[in-house]
């Protein structure tokens, strides 16, 4: 049997790219309209706008080096829809030119008379600067946009021509890819998130915000391969088995978000610093103590008991509906760790939601879906020249 | 011969891919008892076997629950009712400290109790035989072999209609298991006289053991950081500081927490009446009978209970120690408290200091005591109305 009888290519519906432009436009006109209002505000949304798609696109990233360096070979039919999304941290650019263009609305370290005022904030200017700033976001992206084209603009090529040790190389950069990655990734947490409250300190947080990447871009992930596989895009040989395997491993990520973010808290609760305790203290005052509550179920308690089960893992039906509420419990997590800087910088003393803050969650489906539809177009949805796939169709629990 | 008791059939294949068909038509087929065995665990075996969900998990549930409910009452009880310490300002029953305890004690309770619960459920312990133990069968299929074995206690179990079945699978080596008669005649039960005696006989052993290696072989000192960390020893040169102190000086004129130094002269006790010197202690009730209680101690022994003068001591052992004087005396009277509070501070001649038995609060209540001596001695008119 050959690889094409085991995958049969069916080009991506319009429909997508329609559906994708359209909710790209109801988010960038709800953001426009923000900014027209307060500059401040829909900056701050947007940010939250970014922290998604790079989530989405740099998750995606992780996951591949992750199947190559583990050696999986469930995850090898999807690895192609990983690919496509994993684009999504380009195209984040898109949303961070806005930004760049208004640091000064949403960086408190950017406005000297603040920098006097404090001196921690002034002793970190070595780092907190515009100019370092700048380096280190350009820096950030061209390494996505290097990882990008080696492992999916290679992985793609693939498909024309095969090319001899592909995977053999591929492990190779994976393993290059983990140090960069978590560098990386760690300072684009610090830079437009944690930087956004400069007094504060924790030193987890850039493995806060990877648990919570990780997560984001399994939940994308799953959601299109699911919705795929449903309705005839992809192999039918898939199994549940293969689904199985995303709860599995959105579970584990649940569980190390759990674990990171109550290790973050645990100990800046028990040392009592002010410097670090600050920032929790922004959340847990007020309405937002309620929020934060909210945040232990949506993020953790509910995903937890309903990826519990092993039936519940083995259902692609169930397994789509947890995937979306994984993917929106993110989208929480980032208001959770935007919208109190906000509340604090403007002198309000709950949160604020509207179309600023609802136009992140919009904006960034919205490119998911019209970048799925614009790389993945005319490609094939399965790494059908891999050495593995034949193989990894076979696969069972 | 003597007739022995079927246990079950048995087959050998070769590959797990075979070894997965098999198990299939065996399912298929309808058989209930039957079990396949392999050298490692071959992925897929659950669905072609067709087993029923595990009731494992459930104990796994139960068992880390009553784990965290049990980690949060002992630190509850502990922390909050039995022995209530403040630790780092922190509420006496502070939750999120709590969460690494019990989360340890869910796994740990659900973990082993996990596999206790399949040990002795499940695999039926203290039964540790079985009728395929000791076959060419299982030799095989714990090295490199896959192996089917349908029981005979299967309800549609047919020696040789099993065989051909086996046979038709594919299967080779199809062997008859029968019975050991001494597994068939020992029945074994946890209440076993000579298993609890074991048992009872491991706990001993390990317990004294255990008390014996760790109190007496390899005694080691607890904490002994204390003893091992630098310090001045007598007679030998201190090596932390240039000046030779092994301590920090305190600065010039630090004082010790609650002690304050008293620095009045025997030559400079006329200012003792000077109005600075009030007894700062209220005359309470409280402190009147603190001051009795006290006067009683330390100072009735030498000046009588009333302060008389008349020596219990020197009438217990007829030593030359003089009698003191009364307190009652016309000089006395007319002294100051803070005079009197001298006296018991410094000594005067014969008299010692009790500056280290009593503290200065307790001076000052005595003192309050020794002024209602006088005053119940020498009554004026208007006190007796
Ligand atoms: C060991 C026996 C002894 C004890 C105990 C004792 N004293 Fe005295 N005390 C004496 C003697 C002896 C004198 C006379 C000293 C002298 O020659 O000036 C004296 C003198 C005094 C005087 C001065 C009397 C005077 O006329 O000069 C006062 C006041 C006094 N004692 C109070 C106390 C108080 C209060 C206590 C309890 C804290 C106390 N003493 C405990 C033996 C004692």
């Amino acid at each position: 049997m050959s690889n094409t009888e085991l995958y049969t290519k069916k080009p991506l519906p319009s429909k997508l790219l329609i559906f994708g432009a359209v909710v790209t436009l109801i988010g960038a006109a709800m953001s426009g309209i923000a900014f027209a209002g307060d500059v401040q505000r829909a900056s701050f949304g947007l940010i939250m706008a970014l922290m998604l798609l790079i989530s989405v696109g740099f998750g995606s990233l992780f996951l591949i080096a992750l199947e190559y360096l583990v050696g999986a070979d469930w995850s090898v039919p999807f690895r192609r829809i990983t690919e496509i999304v994993a684009a999504t941290s380009i195209i984040s650019i898109l949303v961070a030119i806005p930004l760049l263009l208004n640091l000064h609305e949403v960086f408190t370290w950017l406005r000297p008379e603040l920098l006097q005022a404090d001196k921690y904030v002034a002793k970190k200017a070595p780092y907190l600067n515009e100019t370092f700033f700048l380096v280190r976001v350009i820096i950030a992206f061209l390494i996505m946009a290097a990882f990008y084209y080696i492992f999916s603009i290679r992985s793609f090529k693939q498909d024309l021509n095969p090319t001899e040790g592909f995977r053999k190389t591929s492990a190779k950069f994976a393993a290059l890819f983990m140090p960069v990655f978590a560098i990386t990734i760690s300072v684009i947490a610090m830079d437009w998130m944690m930087s956004l409250n400069p007094k504060w300190f924790s030193t987890i947080y850039g493995v806060y915000y990877f648990a919570g990447s990780v997560l984001a871009a399994l939940a994308v992930v799953t959601f299109i391969a699911i919705t795929l596989g449903e309705n005839g895009y992809l192999s039918k040989k898939l199994s549940n088995d293969h689904y199985y395997n995303f709860g599995a491993l959105m579970f584990a990520f649940t569980n190390f978000w759990a674990y990171i973010a109550f290790s973050q808290f645990l100990l800046i609760w028990y040392a009592n610093i002010p410097d670090e305790t600050l920032w929790f203290m922004d959340r847990t005052q007020g309405e937002w103590m309620i929020l934060s509550l909210i945040l232990i179920f949506v993020k953790f308690g509910i995903p937890y008991f309903a990826l519990l089960t092993r039936p519940s893992k083995g259902n692609p039906f169930r397994l789509r509906i947890i995937a979306a509420w994984i993917f929106f419990a993110h989208v929480y997590d980032m208001y959770w760790n935007v919208g109190p800087e906000y509340s604090k910088l403007a002198g309000l003393k709950g949160p604020v939601y509207g179309l600023a803050e609802l136009a992140a969650p919009i904006i960034t489906i919205g490119l998911i879906a019209v970048v799925f539809y614009l790389v993945g177009k005319g490609k094939n949805l399965m790494p059908v020249n891999d050495a593995k796939f034949k193989k990894s169709l076979d696969f069972h629990l | 011969m003597e007739e022995k008791i079927l246990h079950s059939v048995t087959g050998i294949f070769e590959t797990p891919d075979d070894i997965i068909k098999a198990a299939k038509g065996v399912s298929s087929a309808g058989y209930k008892k039957y079990d396949i065995h392999t050298p490692y665990p071959v992925h897929g075996m659950d669905k072609a076997m067709k087993l029923p969900w595990s009731p494992l998990g459930y104990v796994a549930l139960v068992l880390g629950l009553t784990g965290a409910s049990l980690a949060i009452l002992l630190m509850w009880w502990t922390m909050s009712v039995d022995y209530p310490i403040v630790i780092g300002g922190k509420p006496l029953f502070a939750l999120p400290a709590f969460i690494p305890v019990t989360f340890e004690l869910t796994v740990l309770s659900a973990s082993i109790g996990t596999v206790l619960a399949m040990i002795i459920f499940l695999f039926k312990f203290p039964n540790t035989s079985h009728p395929l133990h000791d076959t060419p069968y299982i030799k095989k299929v714990s090295s490199d072999k896959y192996g089917v074995s349908i029981e005979a206690s299967d309800k549609m179990f047919d020696l040789n209609k099993a065989k051909d079945f086996l046979h038709k699978l594919g299967a080779k080596d199809i062997e008859e298991i029968y019975w050991d008669n001494e597994e068939l005649n020992t029945v074994k039960t946890i209440w076993d006289k000579k298993f609890l005696g074991g048992l009872v006989m491991i706990a001993i052993i390990v317990g004294g053991g255990t008390y014996f290696a760790i109190n007496k072989l390899v005694y080691m000192t607890p904490f002994n950081w204390m003893m091992e960390q630098p310090r001045l020893d007598a007679q030998s040169v201190p090596v932390y500081f240039n000046d030779g102190f092994s301590m920090r000086q305190p600065v010039e004129g630090t004082v010790a927490r609650g002690w304050m130094p008293y620095l009045i002269t025997d030559a400079d006790t006329a200012q003792l009446s000077d109005a600075k010197y009030m007894n700062p202690v209220p005359p309470t009730e409280f402190n009147l009978n603190k001051g009795q209680r006290n006067y009683n101690v330390f100072c009735s022994p030498c000046h009588d209970y009333h302060g008389t003068g008349v020596s219990r001591l020197k009438a217990a052992n007829k030593q030359d120690f003089p009698n003191p004087p009364s307190l009652h005396s016309a000089k006395l009277r007319g002294w100051s408290d803070a005079r009197i509070y001298h006296v018991i501070t410094k000594g005067q001649n014969t008299m010692p200091s009790y500056a280290l038995q009593i503290t200065p609060e307790e001076r000052w209540q005595i003192v309050h005591y020794v002024r209602t001596l006088q005053r119940a001695m020498n009554a004026k008119p208007e006190d007796v109305k």
